[in-house]
């Protein structure tokens, strides 16, 4: 075993790194749109339902499934890695949007009425009050779906994004255990090196507490 | 004693001269629809200190905070500085007008000076001058702060952190303030020590003050006048000496109620 990894490490390297780009990608495209989402639903009761269910529904979807509904989408279909980086972005938006809205609701209501009664802005309050009384709950979910990527990203070798499911998937076709753990291997251990340091950073967040 | 029962509202539409705080016939309805506040007068002077003493449920917190427009009524004007509320630029209101919460409501991420200095932060003022005055409100709350500054709210006690409130509501010098309950949930003698201080630091600053208990020996200890409310309106107010000789039967019932004072 360890022998085969010797021997394809630099096959495996490449793979490895083309599965933590792909992650890499489509958690940042998550935080871009599911911290917003988030506070938006702090803002905006009206819209939490919405915006909840959508991202429970879509989180329900298998994902093979959701990779094989955006193949036919234009410009998105023309890239497998698109489509991959898109259907991660996806998955990774409830525990982010949900741990972002937590979070923010979490916050003292003292604290918020301090806040507005010395005459803070509504992005004042935000960025200096709710934001990082917030922020390693947000961590949290960033943590969430960054563990839940890696994982659902090995199934985008099923439609040819590359990664580590390139592996399982051959050592799969060609009944190779040796073939499916060169894949699972690396993709277990980025699993567990980013749930520590992500876990490290979100402790860091936390606030100063009792 | 009728002219000093405050009704300025009755005895015309102008507001008379030095009233930094008024309120004509205001109502206020809570989101569900509950009546909370109603066709409630009342006039607060310069450098005065009302307190609005009244059993729980009768309204006070609700009238502080139609002064700094966390809430807004739905009926009658309240204006501050002459100028109703909402024709206030609203951050500017509530800079003229500190506001002390009973839990005091530290950010709990911040230190003790950090949280002292907020506002002078938001005004962009200086760091020496932030340092500087940030230090003397601590010192003026009775806090060293060289002990506290650097520490984190949760590594106060509740007494102290109050103190933290009032020097952080304090500290850009607001003409006006209002304090709910800033003693409540204290024992006995750190809450005698807090109204001694009090009432030092209110001869010293002479601010207008608006200070709501539900404990009599309080209002008549800390007030230069005494507002009373029930079930969401101004009943009367009075001096402390008048408060004590008072007949009216909701006065006495609150001097009986507390074994006579
Ligand atoms: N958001 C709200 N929704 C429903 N009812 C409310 C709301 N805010 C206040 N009330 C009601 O309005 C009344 C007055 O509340 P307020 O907080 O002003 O009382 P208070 O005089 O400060 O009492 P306490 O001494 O207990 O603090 C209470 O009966 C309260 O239940
Ligand atoms: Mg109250």
């Amino acid at each position: 075993m360890l022998h085969y990894i010797l021997f394809h490490q630099r096959e495996i390297g490449e793979a490895t790194l083309e599965h933590i780009w792909l992650v890499g990608i489509s958690i940042l495209i998550a935080v871009a749109v599911g911290i917003p989402l988030g506070i938006l639903m702090t803002r905006k009761p009206r819209l939490r339902t919405a915006i909840l269910g959508s991202a429970n529904i879509i989180q329900t979807i298998p994902s093979l499934a959701l990779f094989g509904f955006l193949l036919p989408a234009p410009w998105l279909g023309a890239r497998a890695e698109r489509i991959a980086i898109v259907t991660l972005a996806l998955y990774s938006l409830l525990p982010i949007v949900r741990n972002t809205y937590t979070g923010i609701m979490g916050v003292d209501p003292a604290v918020r009425e301090a806040a507005e009664g010395m005459g803070l802005t509504n992005g004042q309050l935000l960025f200096q009050v709710e934001l990082p009384l917030a922020a390693s709950f947000i961590m949290a979910g960033v943590r969430t779906a960054t563990v839940i990527s890696i994982g659902v990203a090995t199934i985008a070798a099923a439609i040819g994004a590359g990664g580590l499911g390139e592996f399982i998937f051959r050592g799969l076709a060609m009944v190779n255990n040796q073939l499916i753990l060169a894949g699972a291997l690396p993709a277990a251990l980025l699993a567990l090196g980013s749930d520590l340091s992500l876990g490290w950073v979100e402790a860091g967040l936390t606030p100063p507490h009792v | 004693m009728q002219s000093m029962t405050d009704n300025s509202s009755h005895d015309g539409e102008s507001s008379p001269a030095g009233n930094v705080v008024e309120f004509r016939r205001v109502s206020y309805r809570a989101p569900n629809g509950q009546k909370v506040l109603q066709d409630m007068d009342l006039a607060i002077q310069g450098g005065e200190t009302l307190v609005l003493l009244g059993r729980s449920g009768s309204g006070k917190t609700t009238s502080l905070k139609l002064i700094n427009r966390l809430l807004q009524q739905d009926a009658g004007e309240v204006l501050v500085e002459g100028k109703p509320t909402t024709q206030w630029d609203l951050i500017q209101l509530r800079r003229r007008v500190g506001y002390v919460i009973q839990e005091a409501g530290l950010f709990p991420h911040h230190t003790i000076s950090k949280n002292v200095g907020v506002v002078l932060r938001l005004e962009k003022r200086s760091r020496s001058e932030i340092r500087e005055r940030t230090d003397e409100m601590l010192r003026l709350v009775d806090l060293d702060p060289a002990q506290f500054g650097k520490r984190y709210p949760y590594q106060l006690s509740g007494g102290q952190r109050q103190r933290v409130g009032v020097a952080r509501a304090l500290a850009s010098d607001p003409p006006i303030l209002l304090m709910d309950e800033p003693f409540g949930a204290l024992d006995p003698l750190s809450r005698n020590e807090l109204q001694q201080q009090f009432l030092r630091l209110r001869d010293r600053l002479q601010k207008t003050i608006v200070l709501v208990t539900h404990d009599i020996r309080e209002a008549l200890l800390l007030g230069s006048r005494i507002g009373l409310m029930e079930s969401g309106t101004l009943i009367g107010s009075y001096t402390p000496e008048q408060f004590k000789v008072s007949d009216d039967p909701a006065v006495r019932a609150y001097i009986e109620a507390f074994g006579g004072c």
